[in-house]
């Protein structure tokens, strides 16, 4: 066999591997695709046309109007406006409360610190519901419950050990120069984390902005737990009450129009900022080293 | 403190008012209530009237409840079946994401995606899914010539399977902390095996197993512990039915605590839940002595 031939065998051989996982990945992609293709049909189909066998993948004609319907049977308006206040009010606490406290851990010495350091971080694995009584019966006894205050008080103690161990992580990386060049010129700590260290910090706050955004769009036990009345409820809880509220009419077009439309802020979040979005979850896979 | 110099002990003290917050956050709402929740659990508790102390009786009811049983089961089963399966995709599917190939990045995303998708909305999306006469999984199977008409979650049989399937869907997470594990093995390694004459299987085997190692332990004991917690999709699409077959302790200690108002026992609950995490999470970092290599311990 002359060289030629070994190369071309192997270029065959990559050609054929190459070819295999293509056809493997996009296979399992379609898969995982066609729930949401599944949906965003149905939630475009006439009444009735969803109960056809085998199902008609293309509606007809396109009921755009099912998306209008499904939104205004319940008032997602008013959902939606619970729902960015308890996200902009919260968001706003834990970015302050947990860059705090991660500035401390990653640059300031003080007796305590490691332990401190380990109990916050062995609090990213507690179960929630061992606290979930004592503190529905804390809020209940403050006259809170049916209110936004649960939602949005507990983040402005320390945002949660996820963030004060991004902020951490993430000032750590920062050189130590910039404060030392700082504390020459007679500058305290204080003045150090929020006019230099805050300032180079747009990418961790970014992906604090957006992990806080997505976590309380997504959170249902606590809204659940909380908010009873209607006007109250967020978005997830609407979307809950919107399903009890049609399951015995079974009208799968509006209910799959409410779930996508509740769905793609999250699809656009990711979108726009998808570099951070990704880093902060690599981030969430190193807080166990 | 007295015996750090000045600028130090200023220092230290501006660092616990930093601090503050998430100290007292940590007393209020984390390890008071932790307290709280042992002492309410001795106690009878009907939400509208006086706590009362009765001991251990909350624990010996849970004890002779059969519910409680069948919800420990069911748990178990969506744990010990549901975890595996779903680190065992995620691996594959990083192992897949890493392979050099063209458009790779729109595959991640593609792969990622139903990870973030609201899990009341999911939940919806998969009931429609899931129905047994003009859902999408049957739809499916009849295109490959399945005609059969299987009714998943409405089956006692088959309920818990078809959660896990659907759980399935949402691997993404795990899928980008392995593929960053998998792109922080350093290439020398496997250079070296090939120069060694390594194949495909023994570079997986020796260098990628290990090396990955910390990152499947990391997914592993997180899956245990947000496994163990599963609700909203019971809560949502079953209510814990058929027969029963999907309450699960977190729905049950629900139903306990804001539907039937026994603040004791629904404590007692989350305390026995909680052990169970505690031990398999201990027995976890036991075990991994045996399989998890970190390179530091080499490197010294």
């Amino acid at each position: 066999m002359t060289m030629m031939n070994v190369k071309e065998n192997r270029k065959i051989r990559e050609i054929i591997w190459k070819t295999i996982a293509y056809i493997v990945i996009t296979g399992f992609g379609v898969l995982l695709i066609i729930p949401f293709f599944w949906a965003v049909s149905t939630s475009l189909k006439p009444a009735g046309q969803e109960f056809t066998y085998p199902p008609k993948w293309i509606p007809e004609p396109f009921m755009w109007e099912n998306y209008r319907i499904a939104l205004t049977l319940l008032p997602f308006a008013t959902f939606l406006k619970n729902t960015l206040i308890i996200t902009i009010l919260a968001t706003i606490g834990s970015v302050l409360t947990a860059s705090l406290a991660g500035y401390a851990f990653a640059r300031l010495q003080f007796p305590g610190k490691n332990f401190l350091f380990m109990l916050c971080l062995s609090t990213m694995m507690l179960p929630y519901v061992v606290t979930l009584i004592p503190t529905f019966i804390l809020f209940r006894w403050l006259g809170w419950v049916d209110t936004l205050y649960p939602l949005i008080v507990p983040s402005w103690f320390g945002g949660g050990a996820f963030f004060i161990f991004l902020c951490r992580q993430f000032f750590m990386t920062l050189p130590l120069d910039y404060d030392d060049a700082a504390k020459i010129d007679g500058a305290n700590e204080w003045y150090i984390y929020s006019r230099i260290i805050m300032p180079l910090s747009q990418p961790v706050v970014i992906t604090m902005l957006i992990f806080n955004f997505v976590n309380h769009w997504n959170d249902f036990m606590g809204p659940l737990v909380y908010l009873h009345s209607m006007e109250k409820r967020t978005i997830a809880i609407g979307l809950r009450t919107f399903l009890t509220s049609m399951t015995e009419r079974s009208d799968w077009n509006y209910l799959m129009a409410a779930s996508v439309a509740t769905t793609i802020p999250i699809l656009v979040a990711f979108f726009v900022a998808q570099k951070y979005f990704i880093r902060g979850v690599v981030m969430s896979g190193l807080a166990g080293r | 403190m007295n015996r750090l110099p000045g600028y130090k002990r200023r220092e230290a003290i501006n660092a616990y008012i930093m601090l503050a917050p998430w100290i007292i956050g940590f007393i209020a709402f984390t390890a008071g209530p932790m307290i709280a929740s042992i002492v309410i659990s001795f106690m009878d508790w009907p939400l509208l009237q006086a706590p009362k102390w009765i001991g251990f009786e909350n624990y010996k009811f849970m004890f002779k409840d059969e519910l409680f049983w069948i919800s420990l089961y069911n748990t178990i089963y969506y744990t010990v079946i549901g975890v595996p399966l779903r680190v065992i995709a995620a691996l594959c599917v990083a192992l897949a994401m890493n392979l050099k190939l063209r458009g790779i990045s729109v595959y991640r995303t593609i792969y990622y995606v139903p990870s973030i998708t609201p899990a009341v909305a999911s939940s919806i999306m998969w009931l429609w899914i899931f129905n047994p006469d003009f859902g999408l999984a049957n739809a499916l199977l009849g295109y490959i010539g399945i005609h059969s008409r299987i009714r998943w979650i409405y089956d006692p049989a088959l309920s818990k399977p078809s959660l896990i399937l659907m759980s399935l869907w949402g691997i993404g997470g795990m899928m980008i902390i392995l593929l960053a594990g998998l792109q922080g093995i350093p290439e020398q390694l496997y250079e070296a095996a090939e120069l060694d004459g390594a194949g495909l299987w023994h570079k997986f085997w020796h260098i990628t197993l290990p090396m990955l190692s910390p990152s499947i332990f990391f997914v592993t004991i997180m899956q245990v512990i947000s496994s163990f917690q599963v609700f909203t999709q019971a809560y949502v699409m079953t209510r814990g039915g058929p027969a029963n077959s999907t309450l699960f302790l977190v729905l049950y200690l629900y139903q306990n605590g804001f539907e039937f108002f026994r603040m004791g026992y629904a404590s007692s609950l989350a305390w026995a839940l909680f052990m169970f995490v505690l031990v398999l999470t201990i027995l976890q970092f036991r075990g991994s002595r045996y399989w998890v290599f970190y390179e530091g311990e080499l490197r010294g």
